[in-house]
């Protein structure tokens, strides 16, 4: 008898909307060439952070916050498996029904199932990262289910059959005159005379959903938390209409990713500390609602949640990249970023923008996903990110990490060198002692012919011709430094020359 | 195998190194230490800073203070366990008064259709300017306080806590909870705030000391 020890398993990567449609590079290239988004990024992006920082500052303990916050995340992630467990069993037993989903596809099909049973073919929608991930509201029609965005920026970019572009504001891109023109070409009975202040559009809107919120039969929601040890869900948000689909209609169908436990109740008070100040700049969102399976007599008697892997089991498995889940979707990050204000949230391509998406997205498709492969290189690394962050992701660190994943992943697949591979090589040798670098310097005045009269090289060739594609290079020196200091030291001190020091120890 | 331990045995197999469950440093604040006025100083302070209306007064104003912000309201609805004597004096039990209960719920078409409602609170948090209501019998079910366009809510002095961990050491976390910081709003129009979307637009807060 032989005993199965179990091979290791490949890694079960996510699909649904995570992946690019084209690479990074050219979509920001395209989406650069819109001043408009710039402009509507630039002054929404300018205003949260500028919100965020002062009630940041007001608290005396937000270092010790994200201190607690992070270790509280790393936990969850250590405990993942128990932690499920438990938050399953106190879910369960107050008459709430738990279902699994490996993937986008059988996220979808549960809640398609969900909705069918009750007869329905109508739900009402609270903002939801989750089933945006999934596509579940293109599912839901080709299933013959219309499903209603209720948030204020997602009906935006519904009506407009746009996609969002960021995680808390998916409209960030638009500003008041586009939203009255969307909201005047496809809301029914849309007053002509609308005009484009935000509270005239914010009560179009109210008008407008109404009658849906009251007459709802089923409900479909996200989860900012899930309290393991009460069994307890949450939703964070502003307008009301998070608490409308979550307390009026009789079912509630619930999509969360596995990564968003929280062991105690205690954590929530760091979470609901760090989580509005982080994300909309308030001291507290206006409305957090709580629920624990069913509560006879308030709120929807029909009561389930999807728990969803769709690559989160994979990111996981990174030991470098895990920590890109305990993200919780504040969206800080995106709003310090210079990538980000530029090109807008539609160049990353998934469902994660900015950032925390140019890590979590090939994390989880896996960074040999040629869609994805060329997030870690958007950005500069300038560290704003991490500095934003209220669970204190090293996103920077991650970003390089993949990169080298994403260099490893390519190595061997090629027959022939490429010139990377060729380039890397020479520097490889070149900076791997003095010697060798004195003799490359040697050619430098060669880069002088290359340069012509104005004195800057306009095009490199080959892969080095990306670097001078927006930007030329100036000219060497006529001569190195190198050499500059081994005349001006000659005369002066010869036994103290550069010469005289061991190379092998440089090296170490 | 089936989708749930499928996916408990791809988790397993992610964490093969073993990571461990770092202590968790609870250095920041857990205690403010605030007196009584304090607290009601602060709670009114940020409550007005979400264009909420507040009225600081003694146990005993509250009717009066109730029946003066519902003058012009139609009808009104109290769930069936609100503290006796808030309603006092105000004999429009038949005319203008919808109680709420769990035999007798009223229909959402019913809360629609009702101008302001009146609710107590489990406890507040005068840092953040949150109000926090449970469900208990003298804040009834959710959806009351949420349907009708105004929004009455009497705080009990001895209910405000300083900071959010002193008030959710208060909570029982298995009740149906809502979290309430001013009236309903949004930023999603070129990030400017604008109160009042789906939820309550108008939010009255009765501080009783």
């Amino acid at each position: 008898m032989t005993t199965f020890l179990g091979m290791p398993a490949l890694p079960a990567f996510g699909s649904g909307n995570l992946f690019a449609g084209e690479s990074f590079p050219k979509a920001a290239h395209r989406e650069l060439g819109n001043a408009q988004l710039r402009a509507n990024l630039g002054h929404a992006t300018h205003t949260i952070r500028d919100k965020r920082q002062a009630v940041v500052s007001e608290l005396p303990d937000w270092e010790q916050l994200r201190d607690a916050g992070s270790a509280i995340k790393e936990s969850v992630m250590a405990r993942l498996p128990e932690l499920l467990e438990e938050f399953e069993k106190n879910f369960t037993a107050r008459g709430g029904v738990i279902h699994w989903a490996r993937d986008a596809r059988e996220a979808n099909e549960i809640v398609a199932g969900l909705v069918r049973e009750t007869g329905e073919t109508e739900v009402v929608k609270v903002k939801s990262m989750a089933t945006q991930e999934i596509g579940l509201n293109e599912y839901l029609e080709e299933q013959g289910i219309e499903a209603f965005e209720t948030d204020l920026a997602e009906l935006i970019v519904q009506l407009d059959r746009d996609k969002p572009s960021h995680i808390l504001v998916p409209a960030i891109h638009k500003n008041r005159t586009e939203i009255r023109d969307i909201f005047l070409r496809e809301m029914p009975g849309a007053d002509q005379a609308l005009t484009n202040d935000p509270p005239v559009l914010a009560m179009a809107a109210r008008e407008h959903l109404r009658r849906k919120f009251l007459t709802a039969k089923v409900a479909v929601s996200g989860a900012n938390f899930a309290i393991a040890d009460s069994g307890t869900l949450a939703v964070v948000e502003s307008e009301g209409n998070g608490r409308m689909c979550l307390t009026l209609p009789e079912t509630l169908i619930t999509v969360m990713g596995i990564e968003k436990l929280l062991p105690t109740w205690q954590d929530l008070e760091v979470f609901m500390q760090l989580l509005p100040r982080s994300s909309t700049g308030e001291r507290m969102n206006p409305y957090t609602s709580l629920w624990t399976g069913v509560m006879e007599g308030d709120g929807p008697q029909n009561v389930h949640l999807v728990l969803l892997d769709n690559g989160r089991s994979a990111a996981l498995a990174d030991e470098m990249g895990r920590s890109a889940l305990h993200c919780i979707r504040c969206s800080a990050c995106m709003n310090v970023c210079p990538v980000y204000e530029r090109t807008g949230g539609h160049a990353y391509g998934s469902t994660y923008p900015g950032p925390i998406g140019a890590i979590l997205s090939p994390l989880l498709t896996g960074i040999e996903a040629e869609e994805n492969n060329s997030l870690p290189y958007a950005s500069s690394l300038c560290g704003a990110c991490y500095d934003a962050c209220p669970v204190k992701i090293n996103i920077p660190d991650i970003l390089v990490h993949l990169r080298s994943v994403d260099v490893d992943s390519k190595r061997g697949a090629r027959k022939v060198p490429s010139q990377m591979d060729v380039g890397m090589k020479a520097a490889s040798w070149a900076l791997s002692s003095g010697k060798h670098l004195g003799l490359v310097e040697k050619g430098l005045p060669l880069g002088r012919l290359a340069a012509g009269r104005d004195k800057k090289i306009k095009k490199l060739p080959g892969i080095a011709g990306g670097w001078t594609q927006s930007r030329d290079i100036p000219a060497p020196p006529a001569q190195s430094f190198r050499d500059w200091w081994a005349k001006e030291h000659k005369s002066a001190a010869p036994s103290q020359a550069a010469p005289s020091r061991d190379d092998k120890e440089i090296q170490q | 195998m089936t989708a749930r331990e499928d996916i408990l045995a791809r988790i397993r197999t992610a964490l093969q190194d073993s990571p461990e469950a770092p202590q968790i440093p609870r250095e920041y604040r857990s205690e403010s230490g605030m007196e009584t006025e304090e607290l009601i100083e602060l709670l009114v302070d940020r409550l007005v800073d979400y264009k909420a209306q507040v009225a600081v007064v003694a146990e005993a104003e509250v009717p009066a203070t109730i029946a003066s912000l519902l003058e012009g309201a139609r009808s009104y609805v109290v769930p069936e366990g609100l503290d006796g004597g808030w309603l006092e004096g105000m004999d429009d039990a038949r005319s203008r008064r919808r109680v709420d209960s769990a035999g007798e719920p009223l229909s959402v078409t019913d809360l629609d259709g009702t101008d302001a409602v009146v609710t107590g609170s489990a406890v507040a948090v005068a840092e953040t300017g949150t109000i926090i209501l449970d469900g208990s019998a003298n804040q009834g079910r959710r959806a009351i306080s949420l349907v009708p366009d105004h929004h009455i809510c009497v705080v009990k002095a001895a209910d405000i806590a300083g900071i959010l961990p002193e008030a959710l050491r208060r909570i029982d976390g298995t009740r149906p909870i809502t979290m309430i910081s001013g009236p309903s709003a949004t930023s999603d129009i070129e990030l400017e705030r604008v109160e009042g979307v789906h939820g309550p637009r108008r939010l009255d807060v009765i501080i009783a000391r």
